[in-house]
């Protein structure tokens, strides 16, 4: 803390600390960058922050801690939010009782992240009011507001990041007065509320309506909104990171900087629009902001083409502004990540190379299976679908070619969603059988080691509940299940897989051996645990 | 002192693993403890993995995007010699690149240190008191590294006094 009461935080861990000042009773959900770090920093100021098993589990744990009249968090990246959009679109209907903010850190330019989609299209199909802070003080301060405004109309509100705003930081003030109390926590029962059947969805849709339309009257007036004063010749429209860019590449021209962006203020963009000769939307990833305010009749430019893709910056915002759609330089290539000097993955990797596999891959770590050396691993499309992709493959390849076809996942993603697609390999067994291999290396390594359920610890890496990959693998009738160490003796692993390749059945190998970079801590914990209760 | 304008960029590469980060949340830091407004940005994530790794630290009275833009630099410090001429590019003209060549690293007991040497012959260039950077260093560095490390910061800054690399 300075002498002027600023600190210096990301927006990730400004909004840990509003949640923490705001009385958030829960934080719940699921890593992945770049909004990792938001349950962690809750954690350590001592709030009840927890991970799930995925972002449609964590969403609906907050729904029900939001159900009970309580403030809710649930963090989760861009694609987290499509693995929950199911409980998202109903739960606008529903509404909440207490607060619900739903945090989507988006990755334009993907920095980490295996698509750049832009996550306030779902503001918008789900009808649910969204804020855009571009900086740690409104990701502070958006927060705050964005449990107001959930208490007040009874709505889960989504509070939209993105990888510059959650990861970078900046000068914040933080204003724990501002918080209301929280309202007491306890259940009153209301089942035409809360129960979703089609007699009472229908009014609730209409009651959705009737909620945004208040609120929009509520964002005209008192909106997160502020018109920067500048030359009337120039007038741009933004929200975000990109109004910041945007403000440095034209320091001299107007701007209405949106905090809200839905539902729009469309009145005061309007005015705005009018009060200025030429009137531009600067914003990052799809032209949504400028499609929303032509549909309204506001006449506003756009950006070319070429700038939808990959991050804004300053120079590109110049760019914008000048018209300028010449090729851009591209910056020269950095080294590419590598799977670690000793990373278990390797062996296995090499084994399924050695046996010339087609390999249906799957999100974390080993995705770098894909790059050189070993170029072995052969598809990646989004968390869990190795297993079922493997089948497909399996289902649809003439036999010879089947029978290479091997499904590899990562502990904590077959937690995620990889189970049910076992269960599919039991329940549509392909005619050649099938073999999947989970890469239990003990931690999600990709996010930054987080724990989860398979590790049986809590994210505060407390002892808990384990699951038992090989156990549930049995209990679900998998006829052939075996548990190795890959790095032990990398021969017997490639016999391994090999023999199950021959069979006609579902295999599972379970491949245990804990990451690299994970093993010294895992270690420490289970001495302290020992420690704490010898006899085990 | 090269920066007396309005705003400083200072944009630190190298790969991951070695610090830059670290160096980068330093910096911010100690401009922080000085008084000015200062961002940080850095893209991280499949970096753990020894890739690239680039974070940008801009200070002065009123900073706006947290990103230094393509070829405006006034400082680029890289950690990783294989890592300079790919990120030539940041650097504005004139602008000052601080590379390991710059400091005698045989004289590094610790190599981890690296990033923090760079960090005391950064310090020359810019205005922001000794004191803050040592404040910064210590809030930012692990109990049981703190000598290593104010160690490879006195070291950097003595580097300023034999040789200034442009
Ligand atoms: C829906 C979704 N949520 C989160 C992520 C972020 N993410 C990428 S990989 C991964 C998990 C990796 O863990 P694991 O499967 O255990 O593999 P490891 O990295 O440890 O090898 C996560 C959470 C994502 N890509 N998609
Ligand atoms: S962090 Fe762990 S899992 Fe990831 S590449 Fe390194 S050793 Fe392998």
């Amino acid at each position: 803390m300075r002498a002027d009461d600023t600190i210096l935080a990301s927006g990730d861990e400004a909004v840990a600390l509003a949640a923490r000042h705001a009385g958030v009773a829960l934080g719940t959900g699921y890593p992945g960058t770049p909004s990792t770090e938001i349950l962690e920093a809750f954690s350590e100021l001592g709030g009840r922050a927890q991970w799930a098993p995925n972002e449609k589990v964590a969403l609906e744990v907050a729904i029900g801690a939001a159900f009970a009249n309580a403030r809710a968090l649930v963090t989760m990246k861009h694609v987290g939010l499509n693995v929950a959009a199911d409980p998202l679109f109903t739960a606008a209907y529903t509404g909440v009782s207490g607060a619900l903010v739903v945090v989507s850190a988006d990755d334009p330019g993907m920095a980490s992240s295996q698509n750049e989609q832009d996550n306030r299209h779902y503001a918008v199909a789900a009808g649910i009011p969204m804020f855009e802070p571009s900086d740690s003080q409104e990701a502070y301060d958006f927060t705050f507001q964005a449990i107001e405004i959930s208490e007040r109309w009874k709505l889960p509100v989504m509070l939209r990041l993105t990888t510059r705003v959650c990861h970078s930081k900046s000068v914040l003030r933080p204003r724990p007065a501002q918080a209301p109390e929280p309202p007491p926590v306890s259940y009153s029962k209301n089942i035409r509320l809360r129960v979703m059947i089609p007699s009472n969805a229908r009014p609730a849709h209409r009651r959705l309506r009737a909620k945004l339309a208040e609120i929009a009257q509520w964002n005209e007036a008192s909106g997160p909104n502020r018109e920067l004063e500048g030359e009337r010749s120039l007038g741009i429209v933004s929200s975000g990171i990109a109004a910041v860019h945007a403000r440095e590449a034209a320091p001299h021209a107007a701007m209405l900087k949106l905090g809200m962006t839905y539902p729009l203020p469309l009145q005061a963009v309007a005015a705005f629009a009018r009060s200025v000769q030429r009137c531009v939307v600067i914003e990052e990833g799809d032209p949504w902001l400028v499609e929303a305010l032509r549909a309204a009749g506001i006449a506003v430019e756009g950006k070319p083409e070429m700038y939808r893709f990959g991050e804004l910056n300053v120079s590109r915002v110049r760019r914008i502004l000048e018209g300028d759609v010449s090729p851009e330089a591209a910056p020269p290539p950095g080294k590419p990540p590598e799977l670690c000097a000793g990373c278990p993955h390797r062996s296995v990797f090499q084994a399924l190379k050695n046996l010339d596999c087609i390999v249906a891959g799957d999100i974390g770590c080993y995705s770098l299976g894909a790059l050189a050396p070993f170029e072995a691993l052969d598809t990646v499309v989004c968390m869990g679908a190795a297993i079922g992709m493997g089948l497909g493959l399996r289902h649809a390849l003439p036999e010879d070619q089947a029978r290479r076809v091997v499904s590899v996942i990562g502990d904590g993603t077959f937690v995620h969603s990889g189970i049910t697609g076992l269960v599919e390999a039991i329940y549509n067994p392909p005619s050649t059988g099938h073999l999947l291999i989970i890469l239990d290396n003990g931690t999600t390594a990709m996010t930054g080691m987080q724990e989860h359920p398979g590790t049986g610890r809590t994210l505060n890496h407390q002892r808990t509940g384990k699951l038992v990959f090989e156990d549930l693998a049995r209990s679900l009738g998998v006829p052939s299940v075996h548990v190795v160490d890959p790095t032990l003796n990398p021969r017997a692993f490639e016999e391994l897989v090999a023999e199950c390749l021959k069979r006609r059945e579902i295999s599972v190998i379970v491949a245990r051996r804990t990451c690299l970079l994970a093993t010294g801590r895992i270690k420490e914990m289970e001495k302290a645990d020992r420690a704490v209760c010898p006899v085990e | 002192m090269t920066s007396g304008g309005a705003q400083v960029n200072i944009v630190f590469a190298g790969l991951g693993g070695q610090g830059v980060l670290k160096a980068s949340d330093i910096a911010a830091d100690a401009a922080f403890r000085s008084g000015f407004d200062v961002k940080k940005s850095e893209i991280h994530g499949m970096s753990q993995r020894g890739g690239s790794v680039s974070s940008d630290v801009r200070f002065g009275r009123l900073v706006h995007s947290p990103m230094v833009p393509p070829g405006e630099a006034d400082f680029l410090v890289v950690i990783a010699p294989d890592q300079v001429e790919v990120n030539r590019w940041q650097l504005r003209a004139g602008g000052v690149l601080i590379a390991p060549a710059s400091v005698d690293q045989r004289a590094l007991a610790n190599k981890k240190t690296l990033n923090v040497a760079l960090l005391g012959l950064l310090s020359t260039f810019v205005e922001i008191p000794e004191e803050r950077w040592l404040e910064a260093v210590r809030a930012n560095v692990p109990e049981r590294f703190l000598d290593a490390n104010l160690a490879a910061f006195a070291l950097g800054r003595q580097a300023a006094h034999t040789e200034v690399m442009e």
